[in-house]
């Protein structure tokens, strides 16, 4: 499973050719900006790299060009507007943007959902877990140049949106979750539908590790590429699958106290000693994987009861500062809220997972190919949308 | 067996999709030809009920976007009860949606204390131009006609009181 | 000639010759640009591909998409170099138009059967390197230029090994025309069984294999469509090209696929030969016939190997050619030999 010690020095020697080629010819640099339109980058994010032949010499990340203003919205909104807004951060997973926010909120009301309603938070939080990964995984494939893992994304992706679709009423933004529990319950039929879809899932990760995973090409393109150490990673604030590649291992679901289901499933943490753009796709594919079981055990185990705790009709939350953090998609986001009571807080602050995953570009982009940056952006996996907030 | 090398696994991959898709189709609703069954919670578009609004106002301050536009005026009726005083009730005059500003969150919807507001999965009132996408209470009314009963709810739900 | 019972000298029949071919390019573009990248594509990736252009499953689709991009504003980069600019679709166009005199599709159905038939072509298939450099250099653009050097880099690399290939099925069939492969392979008998004839697949299906390798970078399909990384350079060399400029590139580039898989069923598969009409005005029409369906064959194999795999980069392209391909063709060339000289 590690990367064979002759792909390394391969990879070594190739670099300390060109560097040496470098000085002997003395050739100019060039500035190439991976500019914010772009097919590679996932988004508006603009790498400029300066190259020397095809090696980087330096990377610069300019990020910003998608900021909307988070931060400043929920100065002047009530907290159903704002959940509202932040299922739109991170868009490809929206249910689990919502919910370490609705949690820091209950905290400052020292309002408990009912257990059902925790069930059904963490039942959300793996779909959308699972509907953002996928997509991952077949996303990686485009960068590579494989263009039909992608649809097949898009193709099984589609049980998972019309799940969450048929509960709340919206495919991507949910706004599902309340303070004190949800907003309605899970209509009839629902939960053999989706022991379908997971079954479903589970197919389309075997089929892409056939397709994408064992396929040689992938494998030379991906193995050795983008190595982070594991105390780099940790430095630069590296959260989620990123880290647990380079073989920390760490996981908010287990690691740290939350009133949501996680800590009764059985489950398993997925770590890869290597910390290579191979390790981090297959952490996820095993992550999808594991998420679909632990939906399976969710629903088998699913608590009758009422779905929303007693709040008041407008929600006044008292003076105080909560924060809560959870094991996004992406990696770790939490929201810091102060309140001062009031309809709205009167600070958010946001620590989105993708903003400091992306920190350790710079570093981890100096001497490589340019076709290896691609490589390396795609399998860090950022939204732009939880970058620039 | 020996171990399939997994650039032949890849290539069998495709091939199988494309036999599947071949005989079978794709799993794509192909649109204007066919339409698709959407769910009965699908936030298509709000529809309003005329006779509930009493101009309280609720959903038109509490919409993010503040895209609700609301005008009534308060006028007498007659008492309900012989013998009684004329009542003060607000009348709508004006009740319009902008759907390009709407986020269609639902906010509006769940907040209003009479039931006025509705969720319909109706999506096809695509406009030709921005300012024909304010809707106002005459088309917001037709479409109650679409609005779905709501579903049952799973085993294990507590009882709506 | 004689066909159709009219007599006609060498300028006229030529003329009519090349009008045939001008006319089978775009014909042999869109085929195989619906057929492949358009339908197979999409059944490949779960979907239907275009269904409502022409109202049947869409076969008007790139018809359309032509008569869209002729009528398109010709933008040309300021900074841009207009003339090279200008030439460089246009080199690449005509490297394709020269591959298909030398393609037999029947007994007496080929434009000009060279003795030197599959060493011109080659040779002439290579004149695309220049068109593409041109293209990328007079871009004006740095994406287009990375593009075209790494097209260059790796066309010249991908070279060799089509031509070693080819040379195992040269020295089999003893000669280098075209029409005296397919005769070679007609002629020929399996262990005695001479229905089918030989076709050069049986004993040359290593150099079958590095042929199509070959072929496939010289199209700049995946995996080994570096220079038109959709994914990092945008659109590689073609970048800049837009309208009826881009209209050329794509026709040069599936016209070169149509050819080369041509050439690959003519060296491989026995080109236009079927066991059934062999000679006389059926074999003339049913040439074509079975020359297409072979052509379809060898395409089939091209396309669904780029819409599989994932792509190579630079230096692991440059060392499965140079490192991989040319000695186990080389190896091949030798087996070939040593069988010829035995048997």
């Amino acid at each position: 499973m590690a990367v064979s010690e002759q792909q390394r020095l391969s990879y070594i020697s190739a670099q300390a050719a060109d560097a040496r080629l470098a000085v002997e010819l003395q050739t100019e640099e060039m500035t190439l900006n991976l500019g914010p339109q772009h097919p590679a980058t996932h988004g508006t994010l603009r790498i400029v790299a300066k190259l020397d032949g095809e090696q980087v010499v330096k990377a610069d990340v300019i990020c910003g060009y998608m900021h909307r203003g988070y931060e400043k919205l929920t100065e002047v909104r009530t907290y159903p507007q704002i959940n509202t807004l932040i299922n739109r951060i991170d868009w490809l997973s929206s249910f689990a943007n919502e919910v370490p926010f609705i949690l820091a909120a209950e905290d400052l009301m020292e309002v408990e959902a009912p257990p059902r309603a925790q069930w059904i938070r963490t039942l959300f939080f793996e779909l959308s877990r699972i509907a953002n990964i996928t997509l991952f995984i077949g996303e990686m494939g485009v960068q590579l140049g494989a263009i039909t893992p992608v649809f097949f994304a898009f193709r099984d992706r589609e049980y998972v949106l019309n799940l969450i679709e048929e509960a709340t009423g919206g495919r991507f933004h949910p706004n599902f979750d309340r303070i004190g529990g949800l907003k309605d319950d899970l209509p009839k039929g629902w939960i053999a539908e989706t022991k379908e879809a997971m079954r479903r899932i589970r197919g389309y990760c075997d089929e892409l590790e056939d397709l994408l995973m064992g396929n040689e090409i992938f494998e030379a393109r991906t193995r050795g590429v983008g190595v982070i150490p594991a105390d780099v990673g940790l430095s630069y604030g590296l959260s989620g699958a990123n880290i647990r590649a380079s073989g920390v291992d760490w996981d908010l679901r287990r690691d740290a106290p939350s009133p949501l289901a996680w800590k009764e499933l059985d489950w398993k943490v997925w770590t890869h000693p290597d910390g290579d753009s191979f390790a981090r796709y297959w952490v996820r594919l095993q992550e999808t994987r594991e998420a679909t079981l632990m939906v399976d055990q969710l629903l088998d185990g699913l608590p009758s009861g009422p779905i929303q705790a007693k709040v008041p009709r407008i929600i006044k939350v008292p003076a105080g500062e909560a924060w809560a953090h959870t094991e996004n998609p992406l990696g770790e986001m939490g929201y810091y809220i102060v309140s001062q009571g009031g309809l709205g807080p009167f600070r958010v602050k946001i620590r989105s997972a993708s903003f400091h995953n992306i920190s350790i570009v710079p570093w981890l982009l100096k001497g490589v190919y340019v076709p290896d940056i691609i490589t390396i952006l795609s399998s860090l996996y950022f939204i732009l949308g939880d970058i620039d907030r | 067996m020996p171990d399939i090398p997994g650039l032949a696994k890849g290539l069998g991959v495709t091939f199988k999709t494309m036999i599947t898709t071949w005989t079978k189709g794709a799993v794509t609703v192909q649109y204007p030809h066919e339409k698709e069954d959407l769910a009965p919670r699908t936030r298509g578009v709000i529809a309003l009920k005329e006779e509930n609004c009493t101009v309280c106002m609720l959903c038109a301050r509490e919409c993010p976007d503040w895209c609700i536009y609301i005008e009534g005026h308060k006028e007498k009726r007659p008492p309900r009860r012989e013998g009684g005083k004329p009542r003060t009730v607000n009348a709508l005059d004006r009740f319009d949606i902008d759907y390009a500003l709407c986020m269609y969150c639902g906010i509006c919807v769940e907040v209003c204390p009479f039931d006025a507001l509705f969720w319909s999965p109706e999506y096809e009132y695509s406009e030709s131009s921005i300012a024909d996408l304010l809707h106002d209470k005459d088309k917001l009314g037709e479409w109650m006609v679409t609005v779905p009963d709501p579903p049952a709810l799973e085993a294990g739900a507590a009882k709506k009181k | 000639m004689r066909m159709l019972a009219i007599e006609l000298s060498y300028w006229p029949l030529t003329l009519i010759k090349t009008a045939i071919v001008l006319m089978v390019i775009p014909a042999a573009a869109v085929i195989l640009g619906y057929v492949f990248l358009l339908k197979m594509m999409a059944h490949m990736q779960s979907r239907m591909g275009p269904m409502e252009p022409g109202g049947y499953h869409g076969w008007f689709q790139l018809i359309g998409d032509g008569i869209k991009f002729i009528q398109k504003e010709d933008i040309i980069p300021s900074e841009a170099d207009r003339r090279v600019f200008a030439i460089a679709p246009l080199v690449v166009l005509v490297s394709t138009f020269l591959l298909y005199i030398v393609v037999p599709a029947g007994p007496r159905l080929v434009v000009q059967d060279l003795d030197v038939g599959i060493f011109y072509a080659l040779a002439v298939s290579s004149l695309s390197v220049i068109g593409i450099l041109m293209a990328g250099w007079a871009s004006a653009n740095k994406f287009a230029l990375l593009g075209s050097l790494r097209a260059a880099g790796q066309l010249i690399a991908y070279e060799l090994p089509l031509v070693l290939a080819v040379v195992g099925v040269v020295i089999q069939a003893n000669t280098m025309s075209l029409q005296g492969i397919v005769h070679a392979q007609a002629d020929g008998a399996i262990f005695g069984f001479g229905l089918i004839g030989n076709p050069f697949i049986l004993t040359q299906i290593v150099g079958f294999g590095i042929f199509l390798a070959a072929a496939q970078a010289e199209l700049s399909q995946s995996p080994f469509d570096m220079p038109v990384a959709e994914s990092e350079l945008v659109a590689g060399y073609m970048t800049e090209y837009s309208g009826f400029r881009f209209l050329f590139f794509f026709m040069a580039e599936f016209g070169t696929a149509f050819a080369l898989s041509a050439i690959a069923a003519t060296l491989y598969l026995g080109g236009w030969y079927q066991p059934f009409f062999k000679t006389g005005i059926m074999a003339d029409v049913m040439g074509p016939v079975v020359l297409g369906a072979k052509i379809m064959l060898i395409a089939f194999l091209i396309f669904w190997i780029r819409f599989t795999f994932p792509r190579f980069r630079e230096d692991q392209l440059q060392t499965f050619a140079w490192k991989f391909l040319i000695p186990l063709s080389l190896v091949n060339i030798m087996v070939t030999a040593v069988f010829k000289v035995v048997l």
